[in-house]
C-alpha cells in the first residue's frame, strides 16, 4: 500500500470532473437549502431529468447536444413547478417527503420495461457526447497535467467545462444574494411569515429558488451524461442525494462555496478511504470484508459523516459557527 | 397630556355611537360577517365592525376571545369561512397576506419574528415596497436597483435614529433584547409605509422600562396619520392611549366605545372579569 | 501551527505532483476497455452468467470475457480503434436470444477512443421479439424490480386465471388489502414517531429492512453473527429498560454504571459467540424469529430514541438539522446491514410455494392469509393499546399537544421512548409481513419507506389511525392501479394520491386542520 499514491490519487479526484459535477448540483441545492431553507431531499431527480434530456434527444432523437441541455432544463423547470405546486405552500416536511418520493418514482418509470423505447431502460442509453467532444479544443488521446495530476484530453475537457459552469454558478449566486432579491430569499428562510407580512409574496419567492436550484442540478446532470457517455438510471439513487447534502454541509450550508469546497473535500474523503480500505484489504487487514462490502461500508461512512457534522460542526467548513447558532427556532 | 388626548380623541370619534358595530364618520377598515371556526368551534363571529380612520383602535378581550384569530383573518395569514371585509374602501377578502400588506394594511406579530440571522439595516431594507432589485432579473441591474436601495437605506435610517436602534444597525437582529426586537418589528413595518398598522400585544415581553417609549411611538404613529389598530392585554395601557375600544368575547363583539364608555360597561366588566378568573381557576387546575 | 500545516501542505502537493502519473493511476486509468452488464430479462436485477464476449480487431483476437454471477464483464484493449465484439451465441441461455439492435447477428462494431472505458449495451430477450405478447404481458412486466420486486406474485395469479375484469378487480383488491395492511403496520410508528417528536424519521424504512432480515437469520440458522446480535441488542434493551424503569429509584451513577456495564456485557458477550461461530448454531421457526426480530426491533427503536434522539433534542437540535440526521442514520443503518446480511435476495424458507387457497373468486396462498390476519390482529391491538391502556392514552396526549401534555405532568421523555419501541417493534413485525409476501433484500424498507410516507401523508401525520387508514388506502390504489397501468408505476400512483391530498386536504383524512400561511 502506498498513502502518497492513494494521497495523489485523492487529490485527482477532488479536482476532477466528478467532483466538479457534484459541485455543480450542490450549487443548486445550495439555492434551495442553504439560502431559503427548503428541505429538498430529491435534487438527484433534477439530475436525472437532465441527463436524460440530454440522453433522449442525442440518442433516439438525434438532436444536436444543445438542443439536448435544453430539453434537459425544460424538464427539470416542470418538475420543480410539480413539485411546488403542492408543497411549498406547506410546512417545510412535506416537500421533504414528496421530493425523496418523486426522485425515486422518476427513477422508477425511466427504468420501467415500457419506456425502453425512450430511455432505454434498465440499460440506460450510450453514444451521448459525440458531440460534446468534437468542440473538445484538446486531443483526446493526449494526457495532460503535471504528475499524477492528469487527465485525458477528453476528461479534461468536460472538467474544464464543468468547473467552468460551475464557476458561473457560483458568481450567479454571490450576485443573487448581494441584491435586494437574496435579502427576500434569506428573509424567508428566517421566519417567512414575517416576510410575507411585508408584502413579499414567499410563494413566488421560493418557487423561484426551487426552479433556479433545479435548473442547476439538471445541469449537473446534463454534464454528467457528457461526461460518462451514457447513463443509466440505477446512478440516480437517492443516495446522490444524501452525497450532495453532506457536500453542502462539509462545505458549509449558505456560503457562496460551501459547495465547491464541500464537492473537494467530499470527493478527496471517498476516494482516500475507498484506497485505504483496498489497501488494508490487500494487505490482509480486513478479515471478513471482501470487495463490495468497502462500498457500502463507504457509503455508511457517509450517513456516520451526516450525523457527525449536524452534531458538532453544523456550519460546516467556512461556516460561522455564532451565526448558527443563533438560529432557535 | 391626557386632556390634550382626550379632546383630540373625541375629534376623531366624532359621531361615532358606543354600541357594538357603529359607524363611523370616515371608516378605513369596514368588516361585515367574518366567520372562523376551528373544528366546532367558533372562534371568530364578528357581525360588522369599522376602524375610524388616524385613530387607535384597541382591540381587548379575554383569553380565547379571537382576538389574534380576527387580526390573522383581516391580515389575510388565516381563511375566513365566511365574510367580507373593505380596507381604503375597496374589498380585500380572500386577499393572502402579502397582498393585504401591499394594500397598505400591514402587521406585527405577537412573538416577534425579527429575522435574526440577518442584520438590523437588512431587516428594515426588506420591509421597503417597490424595489425592483427584488425581482429575480432585475437583481443582476445592479446599477439600476442601486439608487433606489440608497434611498431606502436612508429611510431606514432616519427610522432606526427614531427608533433609537441606529447603532445596532450592523447587528444580527437575533442579538437584540425582546424589546429592541419590538422596536424594530415596528420600525421594519413602517418601511412598507402602511396606511393602518396591526400591533399584536406590542407590549408582550417587553421592559417596563421601555413600554413608556413604545407607547410613545404608537401614538407619533397616529399623530402622522396612521390608523393603529392593536391587541393588548394591559388595560392601564389600553385605557391611557386609545381612542376607541372594541371588546371581543367568545368571538362576538360585545361593546365598543371610548375607554370612558368601555370603564363603566357592566357588561365588559362581567365578560372581562368572569373569564379571567375563570381562566385563574383552569391554570390552577392544570397546575394540580 | 499554521505555518507548519502550510508547509506539511505544500510538501504533500509537491510530492503528488513529482508522482510519475500513470503508475500512480494504474487501476483507474488502465487505458481503455470494454465492459457492460448482461442482466435477465426476466428479472432485471439479476444478471446472467457465463456468457461469453470475444474482441477482435479485424480478424485478430485480443481478448475475450464472460459474465461473472451479476452479469458483469470486461475486456482490455491495446490501444484506441475500431473493434468487432462478437457475442457466442452458444453461452446465451437456451430460454433468451440477444436482442437485435446495437447487436446484429451477434456482433457489432465499437470505437473506443483514448483512456475510453467504455460501457456496451448487450440486451437479451425471450425469443419472438421485443413485444412478445407471450403468455400475459403484466408477468413480464412486473418482474421488474422497483416496488414492483415480487408483486409478481399478487399480481401474476390474477393475469394468470386471465379472467374477467371482476375477477382481476377482486383479486387484485384482495392483494391491495394486503400490501396495505403490511404498509399500515409499518407505517403506525412513522406516523407516532412524527406526532411525538414532530420528526420525520428517515431511517424508519430500514428498521423494517433490520426486522425482516433478523428474522430471516433466525429462521435460516442463528451461527456467529446471529448470536452476537443478539448479544449486542440483549445489552442494549437491558440498558434502555434499566433507564426507563429505575431511573427514580437508582441513584444516577449507579444507574449510569449499570447500563455501560450491560452495553458492554452484551458487546463483549457478542465477540465471544462471534469467535465461537457455528460451534452455536440453532434455528427456530418462522413465527418465533419473528417475536425475536419484533423484540430487536423494539430494542432498535428504542435506543436510537434513548442514545440519539433525546441527547439531541436536549441540546436544541432544530428539527430541519434532524431530519438530515434521521438521513444519516438511515444510511448507516442500510448499508451495515448490507455488509452484515449482503446483497442477496432471498426468502423464508418454506414458504415460498404454495398451493393457493380459494375464496369465492379470491385465490390466496394461505402465508398471504395468515399475513392478512396477524395485521388486523395487531392493528386491533395497538388501537386497543391506544384507546383503552394508561400509557396508549399517554401517547395520543403527546401526539396531540407536546407541551400540554408535559404540563400536565406526563413523563413526556419516557412516553417518547415508547413510542419509538413501539414503532421499531412494529416496523420489524411489518418487515417480516413484507418479506414472506415478498422478498428480503437490504433496500426493501427504503421502497416501502416511499409507501409508508403516502400513508401517513393521506391518513394525517402524527395520527395512528391515520397511518391505518392511509395504509389501506395506498395499497388499494396501488394495486388497483395495474389493473389498467404498468405495474412499474404502482407507486407513482401512490405517489399522486399523496400529492393530490396536499393539494385539497393538505392534513390528511384523519388530521386536524391547522393554520397554513
Amino acid at each position: 500500500m502506498d498513502i502518497l499514491s492513494i494521497l495523489a490519487e485523492s487529490t485527482r479526484s477532488a479536482l476532477g470532473p466528478i467532483a466538479a459535477i457534484y459541485a455543480l448540483a450542490a450549487v443548486g441545492l445550495n439555492f434551495h437549502f442553504g439560502y431559503t431553507g427548503l428541505l429538498n431531499f430529491g435534487q438527484v431527480g433534477f439530475m436525472l431529468v437532465g441527463a436524460y434530456g440530454v440522453g433522449v434527444s442525442v440518442a433516439v432523437f438525434d438532436l444536436p447536444l444543445l438542443v439536448g441541455f435544453g430539453v434537459g432544463l425544460l424538464c427539470a423547470l416542470v418538475l420543480a413547478l410539480l413539485l411546488g405546486v403542492p408543497t411549498l405552500r406547506l410546512r417545510a416536511d412535506y416537500l421533504a417527503i414528496t421530493t425523496i418520493a418523486a426522485a425515486e418514482v422518476l427513477r422508477l418509470v425511466y427504468r420501467a420495461g415500457f419506456a425502453e423505447p425512450v430511455t432505454g431502460g434498465v440499460y440506460g442509453l450510450q453514444n451521448l457526447a459525440s458531440g460534446f467532444r468534437t468542440l473538445n479544443p484538446f486531443d483526446g488521446g493526449t494526457r495532460y497535467g503535471v504528475g499524477a495530476l492528469a487527465y485525458n484530453g477528453n476528461h479534461l475537457w468536460v472538467l474544464v467545462v464543468t468547473w467552468g459552469l460551475v464557476a458561473l454558478m457560483v458568481g450567479l449566486t454571490w450576485m443573487l444574494m448581494h441584491s435586494p432579491w437574496g435579502r427576500v430569499i434569506k428573509g424567508i428562510r428566517e421566519d417567512e411569515d414575517a416576510v410575507r407580512s411585508l408584502g413579499k409574496n414567499v410563494f413566488a419567492y421560493k418557487m423561484q429558488a426551487l426552479v433556479l436550484g433545479g435548473l442547476i442540478g439538471a445541469m449537473a446532470g446534463c454534464m454528467l451524461a457528457v461526461y460518462q457517455a451514457s447513463i443509466q438510471p440505477d446512478q440516480f439513487k437517492p443516495q446522490v442525494t444524501f452525497f450532495l447534502w453532506v457536500i453542502l454541509l462539509l462545505g458549509g450550508a449558505g456560503r457562496v462555496f460551501g459547495p465547491v469546497l464541500g464537492a473537494m473535500a467530499f470527493w478527496f474523503l471517498m476516494t482516500f478511504t475507498d484506497g485505504l480500505l483496498k489497501g488494508f484489504g490487500s494487505l490482509g487487514w480486513l478479515p471478513f470484508l471482501s470487495g463490495p462490502d468497502y462500498g457500502a461500508i463507504q457509503l455508511a461512512f457517509v450517513g456516520l459523516l451526516l450525523v457527525v457534522l449536524i452534531v458538532f460542526r453544523p456550519q460546516g467548513i467556512i461556516g460561522d459557527r455564532k451565526e448558527m447558532l443563533i438560529n432557535v427556532k | 397630556m391626557s386632556s390634550d388626548e382626550t379632546s383630540a380623541g373625541v375629534d376623531r370619534m366624532a359621531g361615532a355611537e358606543p354600541v357594538p358595530g357603529s359607524a363611523k364618520s370616515d371608516p378605513i377598515l369596514v368588516a361585515d360577517g367574518v366567520r372562523r371556526s376551528f373544528g366546532g368551534l367558533t372562534a371568530v363571529d364578528v357581525g360588522h365592525l369599522e376602524v375610524q380612520r388616524g385613530t387607535i383602535t384597541a382591540l381587548i378581550g379575554p383569553n380565547g376571545a379571537g382576538k389574534s384569530t380576527l387580526f390573522n383573518l383581516l391580515t389575510g395569514f388565516d381563511r375566513v369561512d365566511a365574510g367580507r371585509w373593505t380596507f381604503q374602501g375597496g374589498a380585500i377578502n380572500g386577499r393572502r397576506g402579502h397582498q393585504v400588506a401591499r394594500a397598505g394594511m400591514v402587521r406585527t406579530f405577537q412573538l416577534t419574528k425579527a429575522l435574526t440571522r440577518m442584520t438590523v439595516l437588512d431587516n428594515m431594507l426588506l420591509g421597503a415596497p417597490g424595489q425592483f432589485g427584488e425581482r429575480m432579473a432585475g437583481a443582476f441591474l445592479r446599477p439600476v436597483w442601486q439608487g433606489q436601495e440608497r434611498a431606502n437605506t436612508r429611510r431606514a435610517m432616519e427610522l432606526l435614529e427614531r427608533f433609537k436602534l441606529v447603532d445596532k444597525r450592523d447587528d444580527m437582529a437575533g442579538s437584540l433584547s425582546g424589546g429592541q426586537r419590538k422596536l424594530l418589528e415596528m420600525a421594519r413595518s413602517l418601511m412598507t409605509d402602511p396606511a393602518m398598522i396591526m400591533l399584536d400585544e406590542p407590549m408582550a415581553g417587553v421592559n417596563p422600562a421601555l413600554v413608556q417609549s413604545l407607547l410613545g411611538h404608537i401614538t407619533s404613529l397616529r399623530d402622522e396619520g396612521k390608523t393603529v389598530l392593536f391587541v393588548e392585554h394591559d388595560m392601564d395601557v389600553i385605557m391611557g392611549i386609545s381612542d376607541w375600544i372594541v371588546v371581543l368575547a367568545q368571538g362576538r363583539v360585545i361593546a365598543e366605545g371610548r375607554p370612558s364608555d368601555i370603564r363603566s360597561d357592566q357588561q365588559v366588566i362581567d365578560a372581562y372579569l368572569g373569564a379571567q378568573e375563570e381562566t385563574a381557576e383552569a391554570r390552577g387546575s392544570d397546575d394540580d | 501551527m499554521r505555518t507548519r500545516l502550510v508547509t506539511v501542505l505544500l510538501a504533500l502537493i509537491t510530492a503528488i505532483l513529482v508522482i510519475p502519473g500513470p503508475a500512480a493511476t494504474a487501476d483507474e486509468q488502465g487505458g481503455e476497455s470494454l465492459h457492460g452488464q448482461i442482466l435477465n430479462p426476466d428479472d432485471r436485477d439479476q444478471g446472467v452468467e457465463g456468457i461469453g464476449i470475444t474482441v477482435f480487431d479485424g480478424e485478430d483476437e485480443i481478448g475475450a470475457g464472460e459474465t461473472d454471477s451479476d452479469g458483469m464483464w470486461e475486456v482490455e484493449l491495446p490501444g484506441p480503434g475500431t473493434y468487432r465484439v462478437v457475442v457466442d451465441q452458444e453461452s446465451v441461455p437456451s430460454e433468451f436470444v440477444v436482442r437485435e439492435g446495437i447487436i446484429v447477428d451477434g456482433e457489432t462494431e465499437v470505437e473506443v477512443e483514448a483512456d475510453d472505458q467504455r460501457p456496451l449495451i448487450i440486451a437479451l430477450e425471450r425469443p419472438g421479439g421485443s413485444d412478445d405478447g407471450s403468455a400475459s404481458p403484466s408477468e413480464e412486466e412486473s418482474e421488474d424490480a422497483g416496488a414492483a420486486a415480487g408483486d409478481d406474485e399478487a399480481v401474476a395469479p390474477a393475469a394468470d386465471s386471465g379472467g374477467s375484469f371482476g375477477e382481476r378487480f377482486v383479486q387484485l383488491t384482495a392483494a391491495g388489502l394486503l400490501f396495505g395492511l403490511v404498509i399500515a403496520v409499518s407505517a403506525i410508528g412513522l406516523s407516532l414517531i412524527f406526532g411525538t417528536t414532530k420528526m420525520i424519521n428517515f431511517a424508519h424504512g430500514d428498521m423494517v429492512t433490520f426486522g425482516a432480515m433478523v428474522a430471516l437469520v433466525f429462521s435460516t440458522g442463528a451461527a456467529g453473527l446471529g448470536n452476537s446480535l443478539l448479544a449486542i441488542f440483549a445489552g442494549l434493551g437491558v440498558a434502555v429498560l434499566l433507564g426507563g424503569f429505575l431511573e427514580n429509584r437508582l441513584s444516577r451513577p449507579v444507574l449510569v454504571i449499570a447500563q455501560w456495564t450491560a452495553i458492554f456485557g452484551g458487546i463483549a458477550l457478542a465477540t465471544v459467540l462471534g469467535v465461537m461461530g457455528d460451534a452455536v448454531g440453532w434455528s427456530v421457526p418462522l413465527w418465533l424469529a419473528a417475536a425475536v426480530a419484533v423484540l430487536m426491533g423494539a430494542v432498535l427503536g428504542a435506543s436510537m430514541e434513548r442514545y440519539v434522539w433525546r441527547p439531541l433534542r436536549h441540546r436544541n437540535v432544530a428539527l430541519i438539522q434532524m431530519f438530515i440526521v434521521s438521513i444519516g442514520l438511515a444510511l448507516v443503518l442500510r448499508h451495515v446491514i448490507l455488509v452484515l446480511f449482503g446483497a442477496g435476495r432471498s426468502r423464508y424458507a418454506g414458504y415460498q410455494i404454495q398451493d393457493p387457497v380459494q375464496f369465492g373468486p379470491v385465490a390466496m396462498p394461505p402465508r398471504d392469509l395468515v399475513v392478512m390476519g396477524v395485521a388486523v390482529v395487531v392493528l386491533v391491538g395497538v388501537a386497543c393499546l391506544l384507546q383503552f391502556t394508561r400509557i396508549g392514552k399517554a401517547m395520543r396526549a403527546v401526539s396531540d399537544n407536546r407541551d400540554l401534555a408535559e404540563s400536565s405532568g406526563i413523563d413526556v421523555d419516557r412516553v417518547t421512548l415508547y413510542v419509538w419501541g413501539l414503532g421499531g417493534g412494529l416496523s420489524a413485525l411489518g418487515g417480516v409481513l413484507y418479506g414472506l409476501n415478498q422478498i428480503v433484500e437490504y433496500e426493501m424498507g427504503f421502497r416501502l419507506l416511499l409507501m409508508m410516507f403516502a400513508a401517513v401523508i393521506l391518513g394525517g401525520l402524527g395520527t395512528a389511525y391515520g397511518a391505518m387508514v392511509g395504509g389501506l388506502a395506498v395499497g388499494l390504489v396501488a394495486m388497483l392501479s395495474t389493473l389498467w397501468f404498468p405495474s412499474q408505476l404502482m407507486q407513482a400512483w401512490a405517489l399522486a394520491l399523496m400529492i393530490l391530498m396536499l393539494l385539497i386536504r393538505p392534513q390528511g383524512l384523519l388530521g386536524r386542520r391547522e393554520r397554513v400561511g
